[in-house]
């Protein structure tokens, strides 16, 4: 009997367990099968983040998504965009959905690892440049999700120390030299910038300069237009009221304005950010880049969504680009982190948000992107790496050179 | 009794002499050498080679995997069209043949002067980085190979730029010499001015001609190109920008090589020493004419770590510069990594690096040829079996020589 009873509790310590597992089990699956749709799938977003506001910004806006629709995003911030791409191309395997500057579109389309997004449903509601500067062979291969403009920022003292008032802020190449003079003083240099294409562009485009052709066929970098252009800002540097960056020290313009060593540099919306962040305590005002001798003129930098051809959800992946680019969440992120929203509906209301960056806005009128030429990106970092030397260079020789270049990869 | 020792001059060492380091070497040298004369025997031990390529299997495993293989696949890309689109050996890439290879090293244009221009900044930077770096690691070695006190904290502190992580020291070198950072405000205490260091493109060379009074190229030198990039350009040195990587480089590497050269040192008989200076040997032809001599093949291994290590820089130029200003601190290797993941070059960014392959080959045969002993009997002339190759005695040394560095 005393031995019955043993075994009796022998066999209790081994059912305990295994029901006690069982019942793990049939919890877990409970748990994990019950909110699952048959049809959900995984969208996998990998985006190149600005910051915390912005990584913050678009995972809500996904979990948004996802709660309407049942899929799920995953959100992957990427620590250097273009090889964490270049290794999902290779592997068959990569994001649904991504970042996509201009400068990269032709070079992936090219390869033809992005999806065309013709016929995305809100597709008319982007500016028409910001299509033209997704576009490659006739196709869309990016959502425009938001962009940038290049306008002139001047620190508010400076203006006043200087006894500079509200009418001379600088219309044109001449006034823009003048105050730049009066505003290098006490170890401050009038202007600063970037010694990159993607900064002293603007002076091509005011000078009625181009990189191409206007059908897109023949490189123009060596116009007399463009020589003009890089002839006044060489003027200004022999005066000493302009420097590059890479003169003073500075990463890029906006370190050189915030650490106070110019009174104004030419950067894009993104400034607002690092001073809010780095430089709180220094006062700015931005208004619009002085037109040249053909007028105004000012470079556009654009931020998309692509798709990857190799998505396994492109339906759902398509469903969520468009989400991701309709008005309430792109002024979601304008409020977020500052950017300038694709939709043109939008305009009137960002500006009402923002007045005193309105002339960002005022921009997009007139400014141009880079051309969506495969492999332009590699002459451009070519341009901008020749750029550096252009204080104690020769103009001609850099564009001649760039020319060159560019024309080889148009063929 | 192991060759090395023979050839060093070293007297027989009685059994009952045998410190744990001779044992060790004796270990080493035996160790390297039974099993594979078991290997052959045959009969009752003959299922060991089997036990034997059991128990390397995971090895070899592991090796094919994550190096043969992607080597092999590397060629291939190399000599491919590969876009980046899909795998390598699918549909996507075609055979190219030698194209690559030809866009690199004879079609002008932007890769091919752009692959001049890392090629000359890395060959300065090894052609500095490793000369020096030998010199002060030796110099260090030879420092804490003497009883001095604290001589622990010392060996410490030279070996530990060599443990700290690359882009740790890069980012704080970014700080040190920073136009505005801790370097130039020292300078500027005894009233010098420094460089915009990482900004300023200059080539060392460059500067030095200048201050003779030649700051343009003479004519010969200004139209005449090789691999896209003027002779006169060829000339120019390592860019001020350079010069901070490679006062980097000898800042890291010192301690490692250190390291070494110690342990050759303690490798020395101390009574040979003793012999010399009973002779009345100096300090300086001590070093010359004993240690030197002795420490030779440790020369050699150091000067060729070096040069594979220089060549293949990559880290901190990623890190630090991204090959700016004016390219002059890029390099093959970071070259190599922007064609193929930011240009979506794959097979040129391949190619790129079996030239590099190629060159760093190159100069390691040339190391070898330079520091060759040449009172050494060539392998084919000696007699009897060739069991201590040299190469065997000098890794079996290696080994142990380093685990008895720090007692």
């Amino acid at each position: 009997m005393n031995a019955h009873r043993n075994i009796r509790i022998a066999r209790w310590r081994i059912a305990l367990p295994v029901i006690a597992v069982c019942a793990l089990a049939v919890a877990v699956g409970a748990a994990v099968g019950a909110p699952a749709r048959s049809n959900a799938v995984t969208i996998t977003a990998l985006i190149g983040s600005s910051g915390p506001a912005e990584t913050f910004a678009v995972n809500n806006a996904a979990a948004a998504w996802s709660k309407q629709t049942g899929n799920k995003v995953n959100v992957i911030v990427a620590s250097d965009l273009g090889q964490q791409l270049a290794q999902g191309f290779a592997s068959g395997n990569p994001p649904d959905i991504f970042y996509l500057g201009n400068d990269q579109v032709a070079t992936y389309a090219k390869t033809g690892v992005l999806a065309p997004l013709d016929k995305l449903k809100n597709v008319n509601s982007f500016y028409p440049t910001l299509r033209t500067a997704y576009t490659y062979n006739g196709h869309l291969y990016a959502a425009p999700k938001d962009f940038s403009t290049l306008a002139l920022v001047v620190n508010t003292a400076s203006w006043k120390g200087a006894k500079l008032t509200g009418k001379d802020y600088p219309t044109t190449w001449a006034q823009l030299a003048s105050v730049a003079k009066k505003l290098t003083r006490n170890g401050q240099v009038g202007l600063c910038t970037n010694p990159e294409f993607h900064r002293l562009g603007v002076f091509m485009i005011q000078a009625g300069g181009w990189i191409t052709s206007k059908d897109g066929k023949k490189a123009t970098v060596n116009s007399a237009a463009n020589l003009k252009a890089f002839n006044f800002v060489k003027s200004m540097i022999k005066a000493g009221s302009m420097k590059l960056t890479n003169q003073i020290g500075a990463g890029w313009g906006g370190e050189g304005f915030g650490k106070k060593q110019c009174a104004m540099t030419i950067e894009g919306n993104w400034i607002a950010g690092a001073m809010k962040a780095d430089y709180p305590t220094v006062g700015y005002k931005v208004v619009q880049l002085p037109a040249g001798p053909a007028g105004k003129g000012t470079l556009q930098y654009d931020g998309g969504w692509g798709l990857a051809a190799a998505s396994k959800n492109k339906t759902e992946a398509m469903a969520l680009i468009t989400y991701l680019t309709q008005t309430k969440v792109e002024m979601g992120n304008a409020k977020a982190f500052g950017v300038m929203p694709s939709v043109k509906a939008d305009a009137k209301e960002w500006k009402k948000l923002y007045p005193q960056w309105s002339a960002f806005l005022d921009g997009a009128s007139y400014s141009r992107s880079i051309p969506t030429i495969p492999d332009v990106a590699k002459v451009l970092g070519d341009f901008n790496t020749q750029l550096q030397g252009l204080p104690n260079g020769d103009a001609k020789s850099i564009l001649d050179r760039v020319n060159q270049e560019l024309q080889a990869i148009l063929g | 009794m192991a060759s090395w020792l023979r050839r060093a001059g070293a007297t027989k060492p009685e059994p009952w002499t045998v410190t744990s380091e001779r044992e060790e070497q004796a270990v080493a040298n035996g160790l390297s050498r039974v099993p594979w004369r078991r290997f052959r025997e045959p009969g009752i031990r003959g299922h060991q080679a089997a036990a034997g390529w059991l128990f390397i299997a995971p090895v070899i495993v592991i090796l094919g995997l994550f190096l043969v293989i992607p080597i092999l696949m590397a060629l291939w890309v190399s000599v491919s069209d590969w876009n980046g689109n899909g795998s390598p050996l699918g549909a996507n890439a075609h055979w190219v043949g030698l194209e690559n290879y030809r866009h690199l090293l004879t079609t002008p244009g932007l890769d091919q002067s752009n692959f001049g221009t890392s090629l000359r900044n890395n060959f300065y930077y090894v052609l500095l980085v490793v000369p020096i770096q030998t010199a002060v690691a030796l110099f260090l070695a030879v420092l804490v190979n003497r009883r001095v006190k604290f001589v622990g904290f010392f060996r410490t502190s030279f070996y530990f730029p060599s443990v700290t992580s690359s882009v740790a020291i890069t980012i704080l070198f970014l700080f040190l010499f920073s136009p505005t950072g801790a370097i130039n405000k020292m300078l500027s205490y005894f009233g010098a001015t420094g460089p915009a260091w990482l900004y300023d493109p200059r080539g060392l060379f460059h500067v030095i001609l200048a201050q003779f009074g030649v700051s343009q190229p003479p004519s010969g030198l200004a139209s005449g190109m090789f691999l896209g990039v003027s002779y006169w350009d060829w000339l120019a040195g390592p860019s001020i920008a350079m010069c901070v990587f490679i006062v980097m480089a000898v800042f890291t590497t010192s301690g490692t090589f250190m390291l070494l050269f110690l342990a050759a040192l303690q490798n020395i008989d101390e009574s040979i020493n003793e012999a010399s200076e009973l002779d009345g040997a100096t300090e300086w032809r001590k070093f010359r004419h004993i240690t030197a001599p002795m420490i030779r093949p440790m020369i050699f291994t150091v000067v060729t770590l070096g040069i594979i290590g220089t060549w293949q820089i990559f880290d901190q130029i990623y890190v630090g510069t991204k090959g700016s200003p004016l390219n002059t601190t890029l390099t093959p290797a970071f070259l190599s990594f922007n064609a193929s993941f930011n240009s979506n070059e794959w097979g040129v960014g391949a190619a790129l690096a079996f030239i590099l392959f190629a060159i760093i080959v190159f100069f390691t045969v040339l190391t070898r040829l330079l520091t060759r002993n040449p009172d050494r009997v060539p392998r084919r002339r000696r007699f009897g079996p060739t069991g201590g190759g040299g190469k065997r005695t000098l890794r079996s040394r290696l080994v142990t020589t380093v685990i008895g560095a720090f007692r």
